[in-house]
């Protein structure tokens, strides 16, 4: 049953000239970073709780929230900047105060958890969550140092793995991603919390993962076409895994998007970064035009690397030990790491 | 292409194990004592609270330079030497002194330098430029102290956890001065957080009779309030402690018979037990203050002297509040203050939703690639998906395994491990593909497609695995959880497709030897 794949997104003979655009396309996107960049600097991402410290309370009303009740039973407990918001279902309230001092917030939670259970009986918490000013600031800073690092990684395995102008072209991409997230971000008022660290680190990964496949493909052809003017190459490149371009991302964002519907409304936690991811899936086609940006770094090395394609093993290659056993195309790691790793993708 | 029978054994009967390995998280325990590893819920899909507190270290240094200051006056008293102007640092963890005349300092030197020690060079006794004696602490012992201090505090949030019959707590240090506490199934920590939010150091020291020194305590005397306000003004109690809580061996929640009030009656261990007779033999007739984390529970006169070593406390208690004062003095007092400084909780009905829903999603998605890759990849779309399938029990088998604890976003990190493996098997269909367009053979295809695609496989995986081991080491909280199951499914995701989905159109391909591919 169903031997035979049925649909496919582009034919196979598709030559669509995406290195015409490139100006263009790195114009857009680099108006587009820009604004993101404004957009970061004011208004600025909504910290979520565990960055912001406070408190959150969700309880679910046995009747649809009476909100003046509730607010009047606040203010009432010295609580009146207390804000109060239903979501999802009207039964659904979600209350929250910013951070005091350490102690305080710990105990006003409890308080603001006694109010609601008297002002409206019946209720149930479903969530009591009190982050402290000095662990808020703390969880800050691990996140963005996990962020970073993680980061720098990608980075450095780009750059150990392929050419110098390979990596160039993918921290100028990755940064016009990063800003383009934080843009939207900022844009959807999605809470900024660790959570969604995570979830750019995905988005982020994904739009490597899509880079790699660009650049393994480039890499290859460069070798393989070793006459073919660059830009002619590129398309060529892009051209050739278009359909996985456009393949892979609706699943990643088709399983994520259905953590809002399957989820909704208590997994609030997770809306954000899978709206995020949705968000991603949109990447595609602007990711494309990083592609023609990349390649637009990479034409402006041109001279460099057309000396490369007409030199068959780069010489470097040649002086590590391990390499001189293995045909250029076994060469996997420009490390001396490679004979063992190459032991991997021997089937 | 070639695949041994051996290799072929292997990568199935890895597949069949971490079956086998799955089994445990749908079925109940049996009696039988074999090993039963399962995947243990987080906080937020089975409702629980997370406690995160800090121990208050500067106060254990601040306790510790109070007393060593004690033992300094005594010591210069003993040595018939003056002092004026007594001064604790404790940012600096110094106690200094003015020496009456310079000629006393260097016999201040020697007698303090006499004190005794908890540990070799726990302080150093100088003499300062302006003509103090300065006891200071060294960093060292400081470190120390706080280090067994913070393990002290772990054993007793543990012993007190343990006598609310809470079920399954964990509790682990974080850091240098903080401890974790994750209580699951109990929604609401404010019992808890009152429980390990007192120190509970119990004293019974001598009442001040001196009524002068109700209203100025001199030094050695302190005004210490009353736990219930209603019971009366504040009394002024000496420093020393004549009988420390620690020496208590037992103490339990009663109803008084007489007064119908709830009662902590205490047992002393022999040392209390003398101690305490010898201090109610000579004082007959006084006040004698049971203080409570510098409150006064009550502070009744001493009418005859007390030598059983028993005794009761009245201040008014609930029974809630006797049982956990008794709960807490059996225990033990924690050696530092302790402070929630974060604190979650989730109701049992919000994680309960949270695992239908992430169930939910996570059937949806797995349901929509199969159809997706079938749709698009025909025969290897179903090798896909059959990949596909092994790689969700692997990475269940290698979370149960471990005993790991699955998360909302350790869901969600599965949701996602989900597209990255398969991206892994498009990378190869598409290549085949490729490779067919340009007129080979389906052998050659085949061959190239798995050669060609491993490296972009294998380099997109390496990038994703470097990021989420980064974000698993400095991570907190749920970003851990997400890493965690990323991280473990790169792992499985590279086996089931490196390995198995392409054994298995290798093995199709053997069988039947067609004269083009199904692509």
């Amino acid at each position: 049953m169903l031997g035979r794949p049925l649909l496919r997104f582009v034919r196979k003979d598709t030559h669509i000239n995406f290195m015409r655009g490139r100006y263009m396309g790195l114009l857009v996107s680099a108006v587009l970073s820009l604004a993101s960049l404004i957009l970061f600097i004011h208004p600025g991402l909504t910290l979520g709780l565990d960055f912001k410290g406070g408190i959150v309370v969700e309880a679910k009303t046995p009747a649809p929230a009476d909100f003046g009740t509730l607010r009047a039973a606040l203010a009432a407990h010295g609580l009146p900047h207390a804000s109060i918001q239903s979501f999802g279902a009207p039964d659904d309230v979600l209350i929250r105060l910013d951070a005091g001092s350490g102690k305080e917030t710990q105990t006003l939670v409890d308080t603001v958890r006694h109010t609601v259970a008297d002002a409206l009986p019946g209720t149930t918490i479903l969530r009591a969550d009190a982050v402290g000013a000095s662990v808020s600031a703390e969880l800050f800073r691990n996140g963005m140092l996990a962020l970073g690092i993680s980061l720098a990684m990608i980075l450095g395995y780009i750059w150990v793995r392929f050419e110098w102008e390979f990596a160039l072209s993918a921290v100028v991409t990755l940064i016009l991603d990063l800003t383009k997230t934080v843009g939207f971000l900022v844009l959807t008022g999605f809470e900024f919390d660790l959570v969604m660290v995570a979830a750019i680190l995905t988005i982020l990964g994904y739009s490597t993962n899509d880079k790699v496949v660009v650049y393994d493909r480039v890499r290859e052809n460069l070798r393989k076409y070793r006459t073919m003017p660059l830009m002619e190459l590129i398309n060529l490149s892009i051209n050739e895994t278009l359909n996985r371009t456009l393949a892979h991302p609706p699943r990643c964002f088709w399983q994520p998007c259905r953590w809002p519907y399957g989820a909704a409304p208590h997994c609030r936690v997770l809306h954000g970064p899978c709206c995020s991811a949705l968000w991603w899936a949109l990447l595609p086609p602007s990711s494309l035009q990083h592609h023609c940006c990349c390649s637009w770094g990479k034409a402006a090395s041109s001279a460099a690397l057309k000396q490369k394609q007409e030199r068959p093993p780069p010489p470097e290659k040649k002086a590590l030990p391990g390499w001189e056993k293995l045909p250029p195309r076994q060469g996997f790691f420009r490390v001396p790491l490679a004979p063992c790793l190459s032991l991997i993708r021997r089937p | 292409m070639y695949y041994s029978r051996l290799k072929l054994a292997s990568v199935l009967g890895v597949c069949l194990l971490g079956l086998l390995l799955c089994l445990p998280n749908g079925i109940r325990k049996p009696a039988l004592s074999i090993p039963w590893r399962q995947i243990h819920l987080g906080l937020d899909l089975r409702g629980g609270s997370y406690l995160l507190m800090q121990v208050d270290l500067p106060s254990l240094t601040h306790d510790r330079l109070q007393t060593l200051s004690e033992n300094m006056r005594e010591a210069l008293l003993k040595n018939h030497l003056g002092y004026q102007d007594f001064r604790i640092d404790a940012d600096k963890a110094v106690v200094s002194y003015l020496p009456r005349t310079p000629d006393e300092a260097q016999a201040g030197l020697t007698a303090l330098d006499a004190l005794p020690r908890l540990s070799a060079g726990e302080f150093t006794v100088t003499k300062l430029e302006d003509g103090r004696i300065a006891l200071t602490l060294s960093p060292e012992s400081i470190a120390a102290h706080a280090r067994e201090a913070v393990t002290q505090s772990i054993e007793i949030v543990r012993r007190r956890i343990d006598g609310t019959g809470a079920i399954d707590p964990e509790i682990t240090r974080q850091g240098d001065d903080r401890i974790v506490v994750e209580l699951p199934g109990i929604s609401d920590p404010e019992r808890i957080k009152a429980l390990l939010g007192t120190t509970a150091k119990m004293s019974f020291r001598l009442v001040d009779s001196n009524p002068l020194h109700a209203t100025y305590p001199p030094t050695g005397v302190s005004l210490l309030p009353m736990a219930n306000p209603a019971d009366g003004p504040a009394l002024p109690v000496y420093d020393h402690v004549d009988v420390d809580g620690a020496d208590l061996t037992n103490a339990g929640a009663t109803l008084d018979q007489k007064t119908g009030e709830w009662a902590v009656s205490f047992t002393f261990d022999s040392v209390g037990t003398r101690s305490f007779s010898s201090v109610t033999q000579a004082n007959v007739g006084q006040r004698f203050a049971i203080v409570l984390d510098n409150k006064i529970i009550e502070a009744p006169v001493i009418r005859t002297p007390i030598t059983g070593g028993e005794g009761q406390i009245t201040g008014g208690f609930t029974a809630q509040k006797a049982t956990d004062l008794a709960l807490m003095l059996r225990a033990g007092a924690l050696p530092a203050p302790l402070a929630v400084v974060e604190q979650r909780s989730i109701g049992p009905s919000l994680g309960a939703d949270s695992i239908r829903a992430g169930m939910i999603s996570l059937g949806v998605g797995f349901a929509l690639v199969v159809v997706f890759m079938v749709l698009f990849y025909g025969r290897f779309g179903w090798y896909a998906d059959i990949a596909l399938l092994a790689n969700l029990v692997l990475m269940a088998a290698i979370l149960s395994l471990f005993e790991a604890t699955l998360t909302l976003p350790g869901m969600a990190g599965m949701l996602l491990t989900l597209g990255m493996a398969v991206d892994a098997n498009i990378l190869i269909n598409e290549r085949i593909r490729e490779e067919v367009a340009r007129g080979r053979t389906p052998l050659a295809a085949m061959q190239a497609g798995f050669e060609r695609a491993t490296s972009t496989i294998v380099d997109s995986n390496a990038t994703a695995l470097l990021a989420h081991v980064m974000l698993f080491v400095f991570g907190t909280g749920p970003v851990r959880g997400f890493a965690l199951t990323i991280t473990i499914g790169i792992v499985t995701t590279l086996f089931t497709t490196l390995l198995l989905s392409r054994m298995l159109m290798a093995r199709w391909y053997a069988l039947t030897r067609p004269a083009s591919l199904p692509v």
